[in-house]
């Protein structure tokens, strides 16, 4: 099973994703759940989302500890305390960054051991025509959970989701594949997550 | 009237929406209801397939919860197929119509996001406002996950509608943990849906003028404990009726509930695991950890907690070491509400295994497989029976 953990600001799209990823999960095969952090929902305050995977059926009905993959769709989460950013992470997880920064220049920033993943999403995002970070960081995921996540899958879930503006969509599409890519030239992906 | 499902179709949704999608195939005639956290987005999704078409349905927005359930009632006895939703205060604020319904015998089906009572005020899950209307009339279903709030609610309209039974039923799923939580879904055909509950057809429906009935009139001593002693046994039938709705059930989707409770690897089980809803997703989780320590542990998950399952209990529990009894509800001042019932199931069974009650997740505390691992330590003999224990408080 692989667990994430989503970290964004209300009215980011941490949720969003989270679902998107899960939706993507079903399309490819595997079993998934997604949910958000429980409670009233205020925009711009520190949020959670969370998405299990796995080949069989999820049973567990709780909350995630001790997550596989924490991805942050907003840098400046790193250095508020209140979101835990790091909380539970093990030393073979892996953290995803929405960062201008390189991933060394974040090691030495951030006290977490394991790996580091920055990806300027914002910068893409933007450059893609969408304000929202949030698709890049799942095109991103989706490269380093290639074996198990397809972008095609991505894609078509997309398109559901918004099929009534197209615009908005390929916006969102481009923005879905510079993340992939983005991790895919960095080769990043040689250290790929496993379904275990 | 416009279609969504031509085939059986696995998509990935929240316990809400998967209770919306069950309302929509049974085509209600009315539904009334009142939002509330963590049911809203049941009858927002629902709302939102009647405005697209997808249903034909008159929604009801009242003003209070104690105005939906008393439109649910009228509207029932109108002859007409209700259903709504409601959670906590909700529930707490229908809950005098809701004796009225079920001596009325108004066959309404209402989705339940169970959540903690107030006070203090918490919007989380817990069972104390399900456990609070357990004496209300109603058959009370509990489900694990989205798959099965789909499925119990669709059972459980058939079931509320048998003319043994005519009764109100609730399908109760945890708050958030369930309705917010988005999983795989195997959603059936609207067409089979449809065929598989059937029309209702109301025996003596308000409207239907040129045979008219009079409909909740006053019960004096005279009459009034015969007419409670009807719904005793309405209740009784529901147990025959629940095992033939299942067959036909698993025959339309292969997906078979027998029995009146999961028996979750109970065969050789020396101890056993009872609980209610999503926990017991987690609680088999907890089970399969123990059981490669070469541990022989069982889960029991009631599906019905009205009417209790209470023989077949007992003659599963039969024979067992001992039986921990978890309850997301106190009864304060007693054990917790699960617990005196598996007590008094047990009071016909002359093996009787120890029992241990643990009151758990109160307000949406969040419970996992190692805490409930730990409890068999006190089953193995290291704690005594019968104390009312705490899992996961700070004392």
């Amino acid at each position: 099973m692989i667990e994430i953990r989503w970290h964004g600001r209300g009215g980011q799209g941490a949720k969003t994703v989270a679902q998107l990823l899960a939706a993507a999960a079903l399309r490819g095969g595997l079993w998934a759940q997604a949910f958000p952090e429980y409670g009233p929902e205020r925009s711009g305050a520190p949020v959670k989302a969370f998405t299990r995977l796995d080949r069989k059926e999820i049973r567990l009905h709780c909350g995630i500890y001790q997550p596989d993959l924490v991805v942050v769709l907003d840098p400046n989460l790193i250095e508020a305390k209140e979101a835990g950013v790091l909380e539970g992470l093990k030393r073979q997880s892996t953290l995803l960054v929405n960062s201008p920064k390189s991933s060394q220049t974040l090691h030495e920033q951030i006290k977490f051991l394991g790996r580091i993943v920055a990806v300027d999403a914002t910068r893409l995002a933007r450059e893609a025509g969408t304000r929202f970070a949030n698709v890049v960081l799942l095109g991103a995921l989706a490269a380093l959970l290639s074996s198990q996540i397809s972008l095609v899958h991505i894609k078509e879930e997309l398109a559901i989701t918004m099929s009534d503006k197209p615009k908005a969509l390929e916006a969102n599409l481009a923005a879905v594949h510079a993340g992939f890519h983005a991790i895919r030239e960095a080769s990043a992906a040689e250290a790929e997550v496993p379904l275990c | 009237m416009k279609k969504i499902l031509e085939k059986e179709h696995r998509t990935l949704l929240t316990g809400a929406e998967a209770a919306a999608h069950t309302m929509r195939q049974l085509r209600p005639e009315v539904v009334p209801v009142y939002p509330i956290t963590p049911q809203t987005p049941i009858i927002e999704t629902f709302a939102q397939f009647v405005a697209d078409g997808f249903v034909d349905t008159e929604i009801i927005n009242v003003e209070s919860e104690h105005s939906a359930m008393s439109a649910a009632v009228g509207a029932s006895c109108g002859g007409a197929r209700v259903l709504t939703a409601t959670s906590s205060q909700g529930l707490a604020l229908m809950l005098e119509i809701c004796y009225i319904a079920s001596a009325m015998r108004c066959p309404i089906g209402m989705a339940v996001g169970s959540r903690a009572l107030s006070g203090p005020i918490n919007i989380h899950c817990d069972h104390s406002d399900s456990m609070m209307a357990r004496d209300a009339g109603w058959v009370q279903i509990f489900c694990e996950n989205a798959q099965e709030a789909y499925d119990l609610s669709i059972v459980g309209q058939k079931l509320a509608e048998d003319q043994r039974v005519l009764l109100p039923v609730m399908t109760i799923q945890d708050g958030f943990t369930i309705t917010h939580s988005a999983e795989p879904v195997a959603l059936l055909p609207d067409e089979a849906v449809t065929e598989f509950v059937g029309e209702y057809r109301a025996l003596y429906p308000l409207l239907d003028t040129e045979h008219p009935t009079t409909q909740g009139p006053f019960a004096l001593p005279d009459y009034y404990f015969e007419l409670k002693r009807q719904q005793v046994d309405a209740m009784e039938n529901v147990y025959a009726v629940w095992g033939e709705l299942q067959e036909e059930f698993a025959k339309l989707s292969g997906r078979r509930y027998r029995g009146l409770f999961e028996a979750y690897k109970l065969d050789d089980a020396e101890y056993i695991y009872i609980v209610l809803g999503a926990t017991a997703g987690t609680a088999k989780v907890a089970i399969d950890r123990l059981r490669r320590q070469r541990k022989r542990v069982g889960l029991l998950k009631p599906w019905l907690f009205r009417p209790f399952p209470t023989e077949e209990i007992a003659q599963a529990l039969q024979g067992c070491k001992a039986v921990a009894i978890l309850d997301r509800a106190l009864s304060l001042g007693s054990w917790g509400p699960l617990y005196s019932e598996i007590s008094a199931a047990l009071n016909t069974v002359s093996a009787r295994p120890l029992l241990y009650n643990y009151i758990y997740g109160l307000g949406g505390r969040d419970i996992r497989p190692d805490q409930l691992m730990s409890v068999l330590k006190d089953l193995e003999g290291e704690s005594d029976a019968n104390v009312q224990r705490f899992i996961g408080l700070r004392e």
